[in-house]
């Protein structure tokens, strides 16, 4: 079948503004649409940059926005998008080219929550025991691969990047409902700030954005939980 | 990007240990090396980004968590899956080792599954046995069908604790070696398009496999053998290159891995006539057999015409009924005697990931429909030759290149020899990537920087130079293409001196016409356009000496299966191949012998 893909463009070193390129191409209805850029890049325009890496939605790299909605590209199929296809790069990150942004302060507020184990008693000899129950906790915010889907499609986040965004509440999760980790108190304190889970407005954009169905929302409802009775349970 | 003609100043940057690649073992060795040596890990991707991640079905480790089990055993089972070409000191230290690593992990924070007591939860894996009974033993330690990308994050969060300096999407281009010693590397930062050069005490390559050689592989879009393909162009050697593992259940057509795990909760494999056909090739452990075994079976399978409706495709089939049905037959018990049986819901949260990939890649839902499945490139067991501390070797006599390491899939230590059992890759990684981390840093408190050579970049630029001026008369894209199949058609599970030839001429040419290959972006700023194409000369480089080395090899060892010599021949070839490439391009063949400890070579059977 005949795939129509509009794909935006900027190259900083030649363009003064953005635009859009149209490719057309054959292609299959299980063609990922990272197969359909690797095909317009290798056959059409080799000027097209883009990250990828793993090809199958755990490595995080080729977040972008797929119809208006963000996607990884390698997660999306032709039959889930149609034929018509529109591709831009994720919003609230500036644009350095192409549907490649500049990634820096995802990172940045993720840093901020403290994402690392943290328990300073002697370490046993075997493994330190928990329960399935205990496991089971935070097993739904240990499956985040940082692709920064959720944050960059949160109105909150578009507001000011400062704001730390679903991802690195994600992270903070992930360790305060450890019940090996002992500085829930420091990141909860952390994510109470100004620029922290009060300015969510549980639009769950988050949430359905999440290439890997992380019930986000939920999460963040956990930490305001978990902030205004002070239990983790 | 700087053309050969531009003024050479250029960023330089200082540290006693490089690492390059942030993947297990590259954070691993930076973990390391950073305690008490300043360190830097240079990747071209975000260090989550790396392959790593992708490792699904668990770290093997004998922790006798639910039953009996010895590291001695998971010794025996990998000399056996390596086929008898894995040198047995190395085997043995990393699978005592295995068993600290994995409570280091969890110490670290690692989130293992648990078993009802608290433990860390182990499953059963391909070729991992009770050495008494011989039948299957729960020892791959997992966290889901996620426990690369747990190892991974764990790692790099570990890193961040601890303030290891990192240089994120920075390209290694070059080693620079001085007087037979690593002094640095070269890199190209993708956000500006500016060469940096590294100078430092000791360089540790962490840069994983080269899988995108072949056209169906599990392997990322990244992993094309940059570090291997950097050291040969020094006149490193490379060794046992001719193996290279396809493990036998990615999703027909794209690939994607579907994890051993899937057997070890009780999965099979199915031909189109519905037919569990591994009894026929492993009558005791059947779909627990060693991966090049199942893989084989699977080709036979399919040539035999017993595909699923005359394609090249069998069935991975998880569904609870059949499960539990071969469960019975097979008597299959759990750890408290009683009899294994699963559900749904448990299949389900034991292999989420697994789950989602087939309905989002096929349709198909492994809860209710069998999955279609065919073998995959997936793993090199070859690669830059180092001892069992990660020291990189220069030749058959073990000669340590002061300053040069080399840990994880990047290295040929060799633990996995012709074949790598599932789960060893995440050992392999932690224990050795420790250790390199911990000899370079050792290394460079003892030793001096070396003085930079007069030009450091001189080879690189001009390696890019000579991309940009060609004449452009050809297509990456299409070379790219050609090589993949060529090699999956004749490099893949079953090899002849025919095919290989021809394999070998097409990759030539293939060289020939790279020459001319065309690059249309001539900026500075993620020219991806120039990495990509730089990054498919090493996969071409990589090839030939892959292809050179299996020709050579005159009988079937593991991973390397041929037709015309389907028998293993240990009076002849019980031996590493060693590749070096000299400046004309020629490639030269040395071997030197595997070290055997207490494990004389058998005949294989599973």
């Amino acid at each position: 079948m005949e795939i129509t893909i509009k794909i935006f463009r900027y190259n900083p070193e030649k363009d003064k503004k953005p635009s859009y390129k149209t490719y057309k191409l054959e292609g299959i209805e299980t063609d990922r649409v990272l197969d359909l850029l690797e095909k317009v890049k290798g056959y059409q325009d080799g000027t097209l940059s883009f990250r990828r890496s793993c090809a199958h939605g755990i490595c995080g790299s080729d977040a972008m926005r797929i119809n208006g909605f963000n996607r990884l590209a390698c997660k999306t199929l032709v039959r889930d998008v149609g034929t018509r296809i529109t591709v831009e790069p994720i919003l609230g990150l500036q644009v350095i080219k192409d549907l490649i942004v500049d990634m820096e302060p995802f990172f940045d507020n993720y840093k901020k929550v403290m994402p690392w184990f943290i328990n300073n008693d002697p370490e046993p000899e075997k493994e330190r025991y928990q329960s399935p129950a205990q496991r089971e906790l935070f097993d739904d915010t240990t499956k985040c691969i940082l692709c920064a889907c959720c944050t960059t499609s949160c109105p909150s986040f578009w507001g000011s990047d400062e704001y730390l965004g679903p991802a690195a509440f994600v992270s903070a999760h992930r360790f305060i409902f450890d019940s090996r980790d002992q500085a829930a108190g420091e990141r909860l304190k952390i994510v109470n700030e100004v620029m922290g889970v009060s300015r969510c407005h549980t639009a769950f954009n988050c949430t359905l954005a999440c290439p890997r169905e992380i019930q986000i929302t939920k999460a963040i409802g956990e930490l305001k939980m978990a902030l205004v009775t002070g239990r983790l349970d | 990007m700087h053309s050969i003609r531009e003024d050479r100043t250029m960023n330089t940057h200082q540290f006693e240990v490089i690492v390059v690649g942030a993947g297990g073992a590259g954070l691993m060795a930076g973990l390391y090396a950073s305690k008490t040596a300043k360190t830097a890990v240079i990747s071209k991707l975000y260090p989550t980004r790396s392959h790593t991640g992708t490792a699904q079905g668990g770290i093997g480790a004998a922790l006798a968590s639910q039953e009996e089990d010895h590291p001695e055993w998971h010794a025996f089972d990998t000399v056996k899956g390596s086929d008898y070409l894995g040198d047995q000191d190395a085997i043995e230290f990393m699978c005592s080792e295995a068993v600290d690593a994995v409570y280091e992990l969890e110490h670290m924070g690692l989130p293992f599954d648990r078993t009802p007591d608290g433990k860390i939860s182990q499953r059963p894996f391909g070729g991992h046995t009770n050495n008494v009974t011989g039948k299957p033993v729960r020892r791959a330690c997992h966290a889901a069908d996620r426990t690369g990308h747990m190892i991974l994050q764990t790692l790099y969060q570990q890193c961040l604790k601890n303030n290891v300096t990192f240089y994120d999407e920075f390209q290694v281009v070059d080693l620079i070696m001085v007087r037979g010693a690593a002094a640095g590397v070269v890199a190209i930062e993708l956000a500006t398009g500016e060469l940096h050069v590294f100078h430092a005490k000791t360089v540790i390559f962490a840069t994983g496999g080269h899988g995108r050689i072949w056209e169906i592989t599990s392997n990322a879009y990244s992993f094309t053998g940059d570090g291997p393909a950097i050291t040969m162009r020094h006149g490193l050697p490379l060794e046992d290159m001719e193996f290279f593992q396809f493990h036998p259940t990615g999703i027909y057509k794209l690939g994607i891995l579907i994890t051993e795990g899937v057997r070890g909760e009780g999965g099979i494999l199915l031909n189109g006539k519905g037919e569990r056909f591994m009894e026929k090739y492993a009558p005791k452990v059947k779909d627990l057999a060693s991966r090049d075994v199942i893989s084989r079976a699977i080709y036979l399978e399919i040539r035999e015409g017993r595909g699923v409706n005359g394609q090249n495709y069998v069935y991975l089939d998880v569904r609870p009924e059949n499960v539990n049905k071969y469960a019975a037959l097979d008597g299959r018990t759990n750890p408290d005697g009683s009899p294994f049986r699963v559900t749904g819901e448990q299949i389900l949260a034991k292999l989420p990931d697994i789950v989602d990939f087939c309905r989002v890649y096929l349709g198909v839902d492994p809860i209710t429909q069998p999955m279609p499945i065919q073998p995959t490139a997936h793993y090199a067991m070859g690669g830059i030759p180092t001892n069992m501390y990660g020291e990189a070797i220069s030749d058959e006599k073990n000669t340590v290149i002061p300053g040069l390491y080399a840990a994880g899939e990047v290295a040929c230590v060799s633990v996995h020899g012709a074949n790598r059992l599932g789960t060893n890759s995440l050992v392999d990684l932690v224990v050795f990537g420790k250790h390199a981390g911990l000899r370079a840093a050792e290394f460079a408190k003892g030793a001096d920087f070396q003085p930079l050579p007069a030009d450091p970049t001189a080879f690189v630029r001009a390696q890019f130079e000579s991309i940009r001026n060609a004449d452009g008369k050809d297509n990456a894209f299409d070379i790219s293409v050609t090589m993949k199949k060529v090699m999956f058609d004749e490099m893949g599970i079953f090899r002849s001196g025919k095919g290989m030839e021809h394999a070998l001429q097409v990759v030539r040419e293939l060289k020939e016409r790279f020459k001319h290959v065309s690059v249309t972006d001539t900026g500075k700023i993620f020219n991806m356009e120039m990495i990509n194409v730089w990054e498919l000369g090493n996969l071409l480089d990589l090839a030939e000496v892959t292809t050179v080395s299996a020709i050579a090899r005159s009988e079937s060892r593991g991973g390397h299966s041929r037709e015309d010599y389907p028998d293993r021949d240990d009076k002849q070839w019980l031996k590493h191949t060693m590749a070096y490439v000299d400046e004309k391009g020629r490639i030269e063949l040395k071997y030197k012998p595997v070290v055997i400890t207490k494990y004389e070579p058998k005949v294989r059977t599973y």
